[in-house]
């Protein structure tokens, strides 16, 4: 542990104040997912708490705002910031756990592409190939309007447009390792290849995908958001953040800004947070961008 | 050259094969599109009749193989909701699409180069480090809340720009243009920008990391001391040999741009092909789904090939294989 404290990337992260002020807000915003159901008095998903009389009211700095409601309220009488941290904690958990299957599923494709090569490479490359020449968001949209509405849906389609850039980045990795020595050590002492590659090459090619997976959870959140904005995404049963958006955009044009503006902040300076440390992981761990 | 040229068109032929294998396939999950076209209280035998005039009783592979053979002889099928031809529809609204998007990207291109060369040549001062920041903002901004902020803030609370439609058209060259008049323009500007923000920020960002690079390089140093200005060195020297990235992400981004079309489009109620795919989804009508898929894999291969060619042009040391 004073090892760790006392390491550069320690001492390189403490003077890095947008890193420290990112990893901040990361932890901030997961708290409140954590720990927000306990801080606000209101299950926005159980009707006999919603009080239709209290429904639209502004938030508490403004005329006709009530303390009882921080944020304000939606058309049922939902707390806004009840429903945020609620919706909060299906779209962090849409963001990472898609990014943990694309992280698993392009790794052993990565894994097997760089070790084994020919034609299963070449396969496995190709169709990244083309799909890296679609916006992910293009074909996210697509797959959802196929399969239909629902959060096991949107994280098969996550997968399906994140495990590209594992898959690349591992077997660039791949290839490079398996030229070296201690490979070949482990080749004559009899080793099987998955021996090899699990005990051997994954360890080492794992710290570039740091920066990727911060990454993609902040992009999985936003096109999440916008895959719900659209309707495509989850459930009206299980609100995210970007079906929040979506619901206040009905009543935008009343001036009714608040049920839609706070859970869009949140989306931002949640993904921003994410990105900042990203940003810093991304100097610290690849030097070669220094 | 011409050897690669040839090469890469094959290549795209057999990249939009397999699309339309992959669209046919996800098309053919979507449910069962014979209750699009046939009134509720039909019989049972008119759904069958039905769905042999659709050829969804013959096997998967046949049903490909005449969806294929109507795609390559230029029937794309008809609109279950419109009657009309779907390539009609989707050609009709295309230049409202197409106007969006190169608007957003000059926007984007304007705005972003000027200050990425900046920041790209004065790495350590205040101000990049500012613009940086501010780029990174924009990377995490939900463009779809943007939308809707700028629509409070500038037709709602204050309302002086219009938050819908495409205003007044003139007919150019058979294209019903809005970007030529006044009312277009208004109508235009806040789509625009919405869709410009992600774009910008990022060829931003593109552009510094270019010019950090090639500001190390000899050659500038060389430029320096021989007495070249400042501008010109930034520009002529920099900015031109720091291009090559720049150009891959900006056909990368045109992609994005008419992707993310769909969504600034739904929110603006702009009369795009983006809006038509929303509509069409919601609507279960799979003919334009097909070809809107169909039309964008194509736009996106071409946009992919003219990125490879123009690097031959830009930077000669690349040779092609």
């Amino acid at each position: 542990m004073q090892r760790l404290l006392s390491s550069e990337f320690v001492h390189n992260y403490r003077h890095n104040i947008p890193a420290v002020l990112g990893s901040l807000l990361v932890l901030a915003f997961a708290c409140l997912a954590i720990f927000g159901p306990l801080l606000v008095w209101q299950d926005p998903y159980d009707v006999s708490q919603l009080e239709l009389m209290d429904s639209f009211k502004p938030p508490v700095w403004l005329d006709g705002g009530d303390p009882h409601y921080l944020l304000g309220t939606d058309g049922q009488g939902r707390d806004v910031l009840a429903s945020i941290i609620y919706g909060a904690r299906i779209s962090a958990f849409i963001g990472i756990a898609a990014m943990a299957c694309s992280c698993v599923i392009g790794t052993t494709l990565g894994l097997i592409s760089g070790y084994y090569g020919g034609m299963l490479d070449a396969v496995i490359m190709r169709v990244a190939d083309i799909q890296l020449s679609f916006p992910s968001m293009l074909i996210a949209l697509f797959l959802m309007s196929a399969f239909g509405n629902g959060i096991g849906m949107i994280l098969i389609a996550l997968t399906a447009v994140g495990w590209v850039v594992y898959a690349r980045t591992v077997r660039g990795s791949t290839l490079s390792e398996i030229q070296k020595e201690y490979i070949q050590a482990a080749r004559v002492a009899g080793l099987s290849d998955t021996e090899i590659i699990r005990r051997h090459v994954l360890p080492n090619v794992l710290t570039p995908l740091i920066v990727v997976s911060t990454i993609q959870v902040g992009s999985f959140i936003l096109i999440e958001a916008s895959l719900s904005f659209l309707g495509v995404g989850v459930p009206i049963t299980e609100p995210s953040l970007g079906l929040l958006v979506k619901e206040g955009f009905d009543v935008l044009f009343s001036g009714i800004w608040w049920t839609s503006a706070f859970p869009g902040l949140f989306i931002m300076f949640l993904v921003f947070g994410i990105n900042l440390f990203g940003d810093f992981l991304r100097d610290e761990l690849n030097p070669r961008l220094r | 050259m011409l050897g690669y040229t040839i090469k890469r068109l094959l290549q795209m032929v057999l990249v939009l094969f397999v699309v339309s294998i992959i669209v046919f396939l996800m098309m053919s999950f979507t449910g069962d599109p014979v209750f699009m076209v046939i009134p509720i209280d039909s019989t049972q035998a008119e759904i069958e009749q039905a769905r042999r005039l659709l050829g969804l009783d013959q096997s998967l592979f046949s049903q490909y193989w005449i969806f294929l053979s109507n795609l390559l002889q230029g029937d794309f099928g008809r609109s279950y909701v419109f009657r009309q031809p779907a390539m009609d529809l989707i050609l009709e609204r295309l230049p409202a699409t197409m106007e969006m998007v190169l608007v957003a990207m000059a926007f984007a291109t304007l705005i972003a180069i000027p200050l990425g060369v900046y920041a790209g040549a004065n790495p350590n001062r205040t101000a990049s480090r500012g613009i940086m920041a501010a780029s990174l903002f924009g990377i995490s901004l939900p463009g779809f809340w943007v939308g809707m902020m700028l629509i409070y803030f500038f037709s709602v609370r204050h309302p002086f720009l219009p938050s819908s439609g495409r205003g007044e058209t003139i007919e150019i060259l058979g294209l019903r243009l809005s970007i030529f008049t006044a009312d277009g323009w208004s109508h235009i500007l806040l789509p625009a920008v919405t869709l410009a923000l992600a774009t910008l920020a990022i060829i931003l960002r593109i552009t510094r990391a270019g010019m950090m690079e090639v500001m190390r390089q000899d050659y500038i140093r060389f430029a320096r001391a021989k007495g070249a200005s400042r501008t010109h060195i930034l520009f002529a020297h920099g900015l031109k040999n720091a291009l090559i990235p720049v150009v891959t992400i900006f056909g990368l981004q045109l992609g994005d741009l008419i992707a993310f079309a769909t969504i600034t489009e739904t929110i603006f109620a702009w009369p795009g092909t983006g809006k038509l795919l929303i509509d069409s989804i919601y609507r279960g009508d799979r003919p334009v789904i097909v070809v809107y898929l169909m039309l964008t894999a194509f736009i996106f291969v071409v946009i992919n090939f003219l990125v490879d060619i123009v690097y031959t042009v830009i930077d000669p040391r690349i040779t092609v294989k």
